[in-house]
C-alpha cells in the first residue's frame, strides 16, 4: 500500500480553475465579513479580574487565519503537496507560534503580582 | 585541456540524452528536482514568516503597552484604501495562481495575459500604498521625518476623522507614543511594500521570459515557486489590514 501511496504522492497535481474561482470568492466575501465586523461592537468577556476577551480583534483574526489557511491550502498548494511541504509548513507556524508565546509568557510574567 | 572538457562534456549528454534540457544532471527525475525546490522555497518561506513574525510581536507588545496611542493612530488610517488593497492583492493572487495552471496546461497566451495581469494589480497595491503614505506625510504623521501630535492632543482639530470616532484628547505623554504605531506601520507596510516591489521586477523577468516559452514546455518550477512567494507577501498583508486597520475601530 505504502509503495503505491508513495507513488502517487509524488504526482504533479494539476488544480484547476474551477476551485481557483471558489477561493477567491471565499476569500473577497472574508474581506467583505472582516470589513463589516470591524464597523460593530462585538462586545466583550470579563473572565475573571483583569482577564478580559475583546471579541472585535478575536473576530478579526479569525476571518484573517481563515483565509491564510485557504491560501495556503489552495493558492500555496499544500493539500496537494508530499507531506515533507505539510510538514515543513506546519512547522513554520509552531515557530512562530513558539515565538509569540513565549515573548508574552515574559512580559506577562516580569511584574507578576505587583499589579 | 579544452579538448578534455569537450569529451567529457559529449560523454555526459550522451548519458543524460533521455532527460528533458531542464534537468539538471544531478537529480534523477524531473519530479524529484521539483521537490527539492519547491522543498527550499518554502525553507526561504519559513525564514520570511519568523522575520515579519518579529514585526508581529513587537506590534502586539507595543499595542497592550500604549494602547490608546495605537488605537487612536490606527483612526487615521483610511478603511476605503485598506479594503480596496485587499481587495487588489487578494485578486492578484488569484492571477498568480492562474498562471500556474496557465504554464501547467502549457497555454502560452493565457500564462501572458495572467502574469500581466498580476504585475499590474501588483502596480495598483503600490500606487495605493503611495496614496497613504502621501497622505501620512502631509499631515505630519511619519515619526522620525515629520511628525506633529496635534490630532491626538486636540482630536476635534482634525475634524474628517473627530466625526466618525469621536476621539478623546490624548495626555501628552501618551500623544508622544502615536509615533510608535506610525513607526511599526511604516516598518511594516515598507517591509511589505518592499517585498511587493521585488515581487513585481522578477514578474517584468518571467514575462520576458514566458514570451520566449520558457515555462510552457513542461518546466513550471520558477513559475510555481514565485507564486508561492507571491501568495506569502498577500498572507501578511491580510494580518496587516486585520491588525493596523480594523482591530482598534470599537
Amino acid at each position: 500500500m505504502s509503495e503505491q501511496h508513495q507513488q502517487h504522492e509524488q504526482e504533479h497535481h494539476i488544480v484547476s480553475p474551477f476551485t481557483y474561482v471558489i477561493i477567491l470568492l471565499a476569500l473577497l466575501t472574508g474581506t467583505a465579513l472582516t470589513v463589516l465586523a470591524s464597523y460593530f461592537d462585538l462586545g466583550e468577556w470579563h473572565i475573571a479580574h483583569g482577564v478580559t476577551i475583546f471579541w472585535n480583534p478575536v473576530a478579526a483574526l479569525a476571518i484573517a487565519s481563515t483565509k491564510m489557511i485557504l491560501v495556503v491550502l489552495f493558492f500555496m498548494h499544500v493539500k496537494y503537496s508530499r507531506r515533507l511541504t505539510k510538514l515543513t509548513v506546519a512547522s513554520g507556524f509552531f515557530m512562530f507560534l513558539v515565538l509569540i508565546s513565549m515573548t508574552l509568557t515574559d512580559y506577562m510574567s516580569r511584574a507578576w503580582g505587583r499589579w | 585541456m579544452s579538448d578534455s572538457t569537450t569529451v567529457a562534456n559529449n560523454a555526459l549528454a550522451e548519458e543524460h540524452h533521455e532527460h528533458p534540457s531542464y534537468q539538471r544532471h544531478h537529480f534523477e527525475t524531473v519530479d524529484q528536482q521539483f521537490d527539492a525546490t519547491n522543498f527550499a522555497m518554502w525553507l526561504f518561506l519559513l525564514t520570511e514568516i519568523m522575520f515579519f513574525g518579529g514585526l508581529f510581536v513587537a506590534y502586539m507588545i507595543m499595542r497592550n503597552w500604549y494602547y490608546p496611542a495605537f488605537v487612536e493612530g490606527s483612526h487615521q488610517l483610511s478603511i476605503f484604501w485598506g479594503t480596496a488593497n485587499t481587495a487588489v492583492l487578494i485578486i492578484s493572487s488569484f492571477t498568480m495562481a492562474m498562471s500556474v495552471w496557465s504554464a501547467e496546461v502549457r497555454r502560452k497566451g493565457l500564462l501572458l495575459l495572467f502574469l500581466c495581469l498580476t504585475f499590474l494589480f501588483g502596480l495598483v497595491f503600490l500606487g495605493i500604498k503611495g496614496i497613504e503614505w502621501h497622505e501620512k506625510w502631509e499631515k505630519f504623521h511619519v515619526p522620525g521625518l515629520r511628525y506633529s501630535e496635534q490630532a491626538f492632543l486636540n482630536p476635534a482639530s482634525d475634524p474628517e476623522v473627530y466625526k466618525e470616532y469621536h476621539d478623546q484628547p490624548l495626555s501628552p505623554d501618551m500623544a508622544q507614543k502615536t509615533q510608535e504605531y506610525f513607526f511599526l506601520y511604516f516598518a511594516m507596510t515598507g517591509m511589505h511594500a518592499l517585498h511587493m516591489l521585488i515581487g513585481v521586477s522578477i514578474l517584468v523577468f518571467m514575462i520576458i521570459r514566458a514570451k520566449h516559452g520558457a515555462y510552457t514546455s513542461g518546466h513550471v518550477t520558477f513559475v510555481e515557486n514565485f507564486g508561492l512567494y507571491w501568495h506569502f507577501v498577500d498572507i501578511i498583508w491580510i494580518y496587516l489590514f486585520a491588525l493596523l486597520y480594523l482591530i482598534s475601530r470599537h
